[in-house]
């Protein structure tokens, strides 16, 4: 194992910190609260000297994300982080980066979309674009931010995947919360990430590497009608089942340097659990100290703390949710006009086909910064209880939390 | 739609063009071509830099002349011609 070192950082400090040790070629973003100190702290480090970026302070987050697809398809390695209505204007561009596989890593600082205007934490902006072709990491605290910033460049650029990468963590909670974090030196993570590889392809001109250069010029993404457009997007979604074999690679040899592994998705005292939570991000933190207490009262509480939502793992899910006899969805987002919440959504549907399930309720929490405290979530798992005795869920979709 | 086109498995990943743009014949799409009065023509060759296409070619003896693999008859010659030489007929 390499020998880390234990330092204090906010979740924007350690995304900031990896992408320096990772030293992409071109770093393009735009401040927004509350992702600003990665770009702050990123910033700093070029005028430094500590780094070889091309930083690029553009005008908008449409011009961020355009100018590190710009700079992908050229060879380089890109970076961008943004946050909410950041995110919601670059959505377009968003498809672009996927469409043409270019492995780009961009960290989103969860928060509200406008309006009416809010800077705190829940899930909306990533939610929205999650049917985007981006591989979404959602991290539980600092530790996994800084984690995660550097795997996911080995998962993104794999030949079998070529996929940008979507890193999220919540707004304040997580990024602008001092935290230890486990860091490892920079010539470690060097040679972990090494040099971005390219596939070759068949282009007009012959045979060549993925990525523009002009002595055999390729056209990346042009007009692709009715007779081609569909292979293209066929090719994305065996991109993202290919990711759901390379994260768990990745995860291994990573564990190897740091002793640290995530896989897809972090069960918490799941053993003998028969009421559980599945959500993402900070507020899974909080889940675990609540099931610390139940226990204690002799209540078999557990969780999964899920960390990769695209792809979504649905076999992994199956295994740890297929015996527990009741199981609560926290969403950190709202599917306006939907039957339920994304991520309810998404494991009702896994578990649509199997004889063996769970029942399932989903809990919509947190909107706009709202607190998840102990005590929300303990009542919660009072539901979820509830809900075992009857048999049944008689309130499918709970809005927890808010003021009636 | 005709012919056989490669599957998800064959073509090559990021949407890269298999083909050169001088290999789409886009001549097919056009209505109209244009007809050049060569008797009035100064050679100036400006049909040649502003045909969008890249259709209109600059001959051996200086004057202009259309691919009509690859004219879209969009008549764009026609309208920058200083001379007015060129006039939009119907292809055939």
């Amino acid at each position: 194992m390499t020998e880390q070192k234990l330092v204090g950082m906010n979740g924007d400090e350690a995304a900031a910190f990896a992408a320096k040790q990772v030293n992409p070629d071109v770093v393009a973003a735009y401040p927004i609260t509350p992702q600003t100190i990665i770009v702050e702290r990123f910033s700093e480090y070029v005028a430094d000297g500590e780094v070889d970026t091309e930083f690029v302070a553009v005008e908008s987050e449409h011009s961020a994300l355009t100018t590190c697809v710009g700079a992908a398809a050229a060879g380089a390695r890109a970076f961008t982080a943004t946050a909410a209505n950041g995110l919601a204007l670059m959505w377009e561009i968003t498809y672009i980066a996927s469409g043409m596989r270019l492995p780009i890593v961009m960290t989103v600082v969860n928060r509200a979309l406008s309006g009416p205007l809010n800077i705190h934490s829940d899930h909306g902006d990533s939610m929205g674009v999650r049917d985007s072709g981006w591989i979404q990491i959602y991290c539980e605290n600092s530790q996994e931010v800084y984690d995660a910033s550097l795997e996911a460049w080995k998962i993104g650029e794999h030949a079998d995947v070529l996929l940008p990468v979507m890193i999220c963590l919540d707004g304040f909670t997580l990024s602008h919360t001092m935290e230890n974090v486990m860091v490892l030196p920079d010539d470690a993570v060097k040679e972990y990430v090494g040099e971005r590889e390219f596939i070759t392809v068949e282009g007009h001109m012959g045979e060549t590497e993925l990525r523009l250069n002009p002595e055999v010029p390729l056209s990346m993404g042009p007009v692709d009608l009715q007779d081609y457009y569909f292979e293209h997007k066929v090719q994305q979604v065996k991109a993202m089942e290919h990711a759901l074999k390379v994260i768990p690679e990745v995860d291994a040899e990573y564990e190897k340097m740091t002793g640290r592994h995530y896989g897809f998705m972090n069960p918490y005292r799941m053993d003998d659990a028969e009421v559980a939570l599945i959500g993402l991000g900070s507020t899974m933190g909080t889940v675990r100290f609540v099931i610390d207490q139940l226990r204690e009262e002799g209540v078999k509480a557990g969780m999964i703390s899920l960390r990769i939502y695209r792809p979504f793992p649905v076999e992994t899910l199956l295994e740890y949710l297929a015996d527990v006899p009741v199981v609560g969805v926290l969403d950190k987002a709202v599917s306006f006009g939907a039957p339920g919440g994304p991520l309810y959504e998404d494991v009702k549907t896994t578990f649509y086909d199997q004889e063996k399930k769970p029942l399932i309720a989903n809990y919509v929490h947190g909107l706009g910064g709202r607190d998840a405290s102990p005590k929300l979530l303990k009542g919660i798992y009072e539901d979820l209880l509830k809900i075992r005795k009857k048999g049944e869920v008689t309130t499918m979709v709970n809005y927890t939390g808010v003021r009636e | 739609m005709s012919e056989s086109k490669p599957g998800w498995r064959e073509l090559p990943k990021g949407a890269v063009s298999t083909k050169s743009s001088k290999d789409y014949m886009t001549g097919d799409w056009g209505i109209e071509k244009p007809d050049f009065d060569r008797d009035r023509c100064t050679k100036c060759m400006l049909c040649h830099f502003y045909c969008p296409e890249g259709a209109i070619h600059v001959r051996e003896d200086g004057y202009t002349d259309v691919d009509l693999k690859h004219c879209k008859g969009c008549g764009v010659c026609a309208e920058e011609c200083p001379v007015k030489c060129i006039t939009m007929v119907r292809k055939k």
